[in-house]
């Protein structure tokens, strides 16, 4: 056994590098952020949200500037999705969402697009005018079957 | 008749025995807890035990974290390709090593590597009459023997653990990466994003400390019961191993269970 103040030493270090994994997780793999970003709620109102799931992405051409918080049902029954948006993205209040895929089986993620009106941006709470449902490939089969069943 | 009745009495007399146990470490865990607030009787102590159950466990904790990595690169890799999935490693790899992997093979191993000399030693210093010796100069062997270790097991289980976790992301890097050719930045951003900190950063770091807590308990527990002689500090030491897994994986599951998943 070492002598006393070496030993201290190495169960500093110990500690040290303990804490350090601790913290690469909780920071780096873990996505903690003190002070985040500030983020604004707003609502977007679907026929149909496919197999959208919280946590979802919200995608401005590509790049993320929130997520989905919530998913519920409005008092008319339709489905109806909250978005946390990062605050500092002024999205124009006659934008669009839309319920996209990534790739052909990816995840479902949403697209804000169009706009560009001089309107003003949506705030806190407020809701997206227009929306695209979800894109079903067996609504689509389904279609395409009924259809050429009736040119017969 | 006799028989039936004997058979009887033999089933209450394990069910009284068992639940005294139960008592008998409840009361010692008591004891524990009750010795905490009182002054340290020596820093150095609890030093010399987290250097014993914590840096002397550093290299098996790294080369097993390691080594589980890369079986977990390899493994999921090869399974992932066939859905086309190979971007899902980062997310598969990070996910089951912080929520369970992490937490519950570092104790496993914690609990051979440390725990067991632990019992060993408390074991050996009351067979030879130094626990007796203690409280004959009026020093309460549980502040003085095992506080220390306990607190110190409970210390080292979470440090422990973020190492296992991050050796194992480096090992399941190295596989998927410069073995099998995943890009680095998709495994990375896919770990990353997949893992959040509330829910599994979190959950991993309460199941170590937890388990550290078991682990400390069982193991001090186990050396102050033990019988004071070679035979019994020996079964105490396998006791303290075989009951303190069985431990650490039954709460692990209550632990998941009761955070929802």
């Amino acid at each position: 056994m070492q002598n006393h103040a070496t030993r201290d030493v190495i169960v500093g270090l110990f500690v040290l590098v303990g804490l350090a994994t601790l913290a690469y997780l909780s920071l780096q793999v873990g996505g903690i952020e003190f002070g985040a970003a500030k983020q604004i709620e707003l609502h977007a109102t679907f026929d149909d949200i496919g197999g959208l799931s919280v946590r979802a992405p919200v995608r401005i051409g590509g790049v993320k500037i929130g997520q989905v918080s919530a998913i519920g049902l409005d008092e008319e029954l339709r489905p109806k999705v909250t978005l946390a948006v990062d605050a500092d993205v002024a999205i124009p209040v006659d934008a669009e969402a839309a319920i996209r895929t990534a790739g052909l089986l990816g995840d479902q993620f949403i697209a804000v697009e169009g706009g560009g009106a001089e309107d003003g941006t949506l705030a806190d709470g407020e809701s997206f005018g227009m929306t695209v449902s979800a894109f079903s490939i067996d609504k689509l089969v389904g279609q395409f079957i009924h259809n050429a069943g009736v040119s017969d | 008749m006799n028989a039936l009745i004997g058979w009887i009495a033999e089933l209450g007399a394990q069910t009284l025995a068992q639940v005294e146990g139960l008592g008998r470490v409840a009361r010692f865990g008591g004891h524990l807890v009750a010795a905490i607030p009182r002054r340290p009787t020596r820093f150095g102590f609890f030093v010399r035990a987290l250097f014993d159950a914590g840096v002397l466990s550093v290299a098996l904790i790294c080369l097993s974290g390691f080594t589980v990595g890369m079986v977990l690169g390899l493994q999921l890799y090869t399974t992932l390709t066939r859905f086309g999935a190979e971007e899902g490693l980062g997310a598969v790899v990070g996910l089951s090593l912080v929520r369970e992997l992490g937490p519950v093979l570092t104790g496993l191993l914690v609990t051979g590597r440390a725990g067991s000399a632990i019992t060993a030693e408390i074991g050996a210093m009351k067979s030879t009459e130094q626990l007796d010796g203690l409280r004959m100069m009026a020093i309460d062997p549980v502040h003085f023997v095992a506080l220390p270790r306990a607190l110190a097991l409970s210390i080292a289980m979470p440090l422990l653990n973020g190492l296992f976790i991050v050796f194992a992301i480096a090992g399941a890097y190295g596989v998927g990466v410069w073995r099998q050719g995943l890009d680095g930045g998709v495994y990375l951003s896919g770990l990353e994003d997949a893992v959040l900190f509330g829910d599994d950063v979190g959950q991993s770091l309460l199941k170590s400390l937890i388990f550290g807590l078991l682990l400390g308990l069982i193991s001090t527990y186990k050396g102050h019961s033990c019988d004071p002689d070679a035979a019994g500090v020996a079964r105490a030491t396998t006791s303290t191993v075989v009951t303190a897994s069985v431990c650490i994986l039954l709460a692990d599951y209550v632990i998941t269970a009761l955070w929802g998943v």
